[in-house]
């Protein structure tokens, strides 16, 4: 295993899922609980010092239980190096913390993901939609149940349906 | 008459309010704690239609006076969906999608997008192709640069050097006419390779522009930094540490301009940018001049990269040797009748990647443009992320337009040199 991964590992035994590495990437599966402590300690200690942030994304699997997982690209300026961790979040509690606490370039990720997903990010100082109107009540358009040609108005032209 | 008149005036009955009452605005008395005179905090729209947004960019201000308190971003004007359409597009109808990312550089789109889906396939591009890709996107990095130094002078009232970067820029776009034969909206590389080589015509008017384009550059300073006005409002004007920077997530020049050392063509070096020698400008006070100077410095390196690669052009084929990846040579696809059914083939039903998940960042002119994508095999993405420099650069937009004034507003994202395509993607 990865040196970084078993560090991970060692101080947060019990939200440590599994640990890939593909393609020259780290990846770092936790329990979404855990999520904001491991990123802490990836930020902070000295010896990580993953101090920079890339990258929030989502993806979704609406096959699979639980539904979504949550991807986080984090980057180390003064080591050079770079480790994705990743979380799964269930549809029924669709929620997880917010790391806005540590990266303040979270904030506009994390309402991204919000506005296209539907994930909702505790203690986020301002979850609104980001991309599409603060009105629109269509869903979230990157969920796989969302279709591609949208929704709303156009689904009532007589020509389109028949 | 004078009886008609009298009916068509409409009866006015007075709003049933309290009178004017004179103290209610000012405090006759000074020694009170209200003051002198009532304070009202001002909201201010700006945007989305407004000349120096670059784009469709809509501002709410929080003014005191005409002092910025806060100013919130309204963002998504420009969205078009790139992410779930290219989740139902095979891999290479993916690539015409990212030109209108940031359609001022096209090719730079292109690249991080191809070497993306490259790292996922570990296809190796052969060196003439790298060769080219390197030149193509340089050449993008200072048509980028230009426009940027044009528009971000204009913005502030520095008309003149519009004219001058528009007409260097020009030139480039010609080039790439030559080469592709689009000047915005390129899609001139392949996954593999790119998608014609370059000739010799090519590569003679790249040379006749490498030779005059140093002056060029030297005359954009003495326009600027000469200009009292210009430096004024540039000096100390959005300020950011480099501890705030990295916590933002700012990359590109912006990053560079507060001192961080961070270039993914030398932290993490593709293309042939290991094999040609060149600098990374880094900044000192992380304001607007300093980013100012960055762009200027790194179209210096770029015009050096470019005339290193030309020197260097090894002979050789520009796309890789993967029959079911790359498309076949095209003037085989004219007259050769399996070569057609082949082009065919790849052009409308594509090809399977294996499974997995890959990010892979590059260096854009706007900072560093991330692609993401998970594979669960076939051939389109199951899902695709675009990580748009622009749009986390405008994360840290209230952050940094605090306490600056209302005229400042337009430097302020002039200098992340801004793109709404790619922002709201």
């Amino acid at each position: 295993m990865h040196p970084i991964s078993q560090q991970i590992q060692e101080r947060f035994p019990e939200a440590f899922v599994e640990s890939i590495e593909a393609l020259g990437e780290l990846s770092v599966s936790v329990k979404r609980e855990k999520v904001v402590d491991v990123c802490r300690f990836l930020h902070d200690d000295p010896g990580l010092a993953f101090d920079m942030i890339t990258d929030i994304c989502s993806v979704d699997f609406p096959n699979e239980e639980p539904r979504f997982e949550m991807i986080y690209q984090f980057y180390s300026i003064h080591k050079n190096r770079r480790i994705r961790i990743k979380a799964r979040v269930p549809e029924e509690d669709c929620t997880i913390d917010s790391i806005t606490g540590i990266w303040k370039g979270a904030n506009f990720m994390e309402r991204e993901v919000y506005d296209m997903m539907g994930i909702v990010f505790n203690n986020h100082p301002d979850l609104r939609r980001i991309l599409m109107t603060e009105d629109y009540d269509e869903g979230f358009p990157l969920r796989k149940d969302f279709p591609v040609e949208g929704r709303g108005w156009r689904d009532t032209f007589e020509f389109l349906s028949s | 008459m004078e009886e008609i008149q009298e009916d068509k005036k409409i009866a006015f009955t007075p709003p049933d309010v309290a009178p004017y009452n004179d103290d209610d605005d000012f405090d006759q008395d000074p020694t009170s704690e209200k003051g002198a005179k009532r304070i009202e905090d001002m909201l201010l729209n700006m945007g989305p239609q407004h000349p120096s947004t670059h784009g469709v960019l809509r501002i709410v201000l929080d003014l005191e006076g005409e002092t910025i308190v806060k100013a919130t971003p309204h963002l998504g004007y420009l969205h078009r969906g790139v992410e779930k359409l290219a989740e139902n597009s095979t891999y290479s109808q993916v690539i015409p999608l990212t030109d209108r990312l940031d359609y001022v550089c096209a090719m730079n789109n292109n690249y991080a997008f191809v070497r993306t889906v490259e790292k996922l396939l570990q296809v190796q591009v052969p060196e003439r192709g790298e060769y080219i890709r390197t030149i193509v996107a340089e050449m993008q990095r200072l048509a980028g640069h230009l426009f940027w130094l044009g528009t971000q002078a204009l913005d502030i009232g520095a008309m003149t050097v519009f004219f001058y970067t528009f007409r260097e820029r020009e030139v480039l776009l010609d080039l790439f006419e030559l080469i592709c034969g689009a000047r915005l909206t390129m899609s001139y590389y392949r996954i593999g390779g790119v998608d014609r080589d370059f000739t010799p015509e090519i590569i003679d008017r790249l040379y006749k522009f490498l030779e005059t384009f140093p002056e060029k550059v030297i005359e954009y300073n003495t326009l600027l930094e000469t200009n009292r006005i210009w430096v004024a409002r540039t000096k100390g004007i959005a300020l950011i540490s480099a501890e705030d920077a990295i916590n933002f997530g700012l990359t590109g020049p912006v990053l560079r301009g507060s001192g961080v050392n961070y270039d993914i063509r030398k932290a993490e070096p593709y293309g042939v940018y290991d094999k040609v020698e060149w600098e990374v400008p880094l900044g000192k006070n992380g304001d607007t001049y300093d980013r100012y100077w960055i762009r200027v410095e790194e179209m210096r390196q770029s015009a050096k990269i470019i005339k290193q690669c030309l020197d260097q052009l090894p002979q050789g084929p520009i796309t890789a040797n993967l029959p079911t990846i790359t498309y076949p040579p095209r003037d085989k696809v004219m007259t050769d009748m399996e070569s057609l059914i082949h082009h065919f083939m790849i052009a409308t039903r594509g090809f399977d990647v294996p499974e997995g998940e890959v990010y892979c960042g590059t260096e854009a002119p706007k900072g560093e443009l991330g692609f993401y994508i998970r594979s669960m095999g076939g051939n389109k993405p199951y899902r695709l992320r675009i990580r748009p420099p622009s749009f986390i650069h405008m994360g840290a937009f209230d952050f940094m337009a605090r306490g600056y004034m209302i005229a400042d507003i337009v430097t302020i994202f002039g200098t992340y040199d801004i793109v709404m395509g790619e922002c709201d993607r």
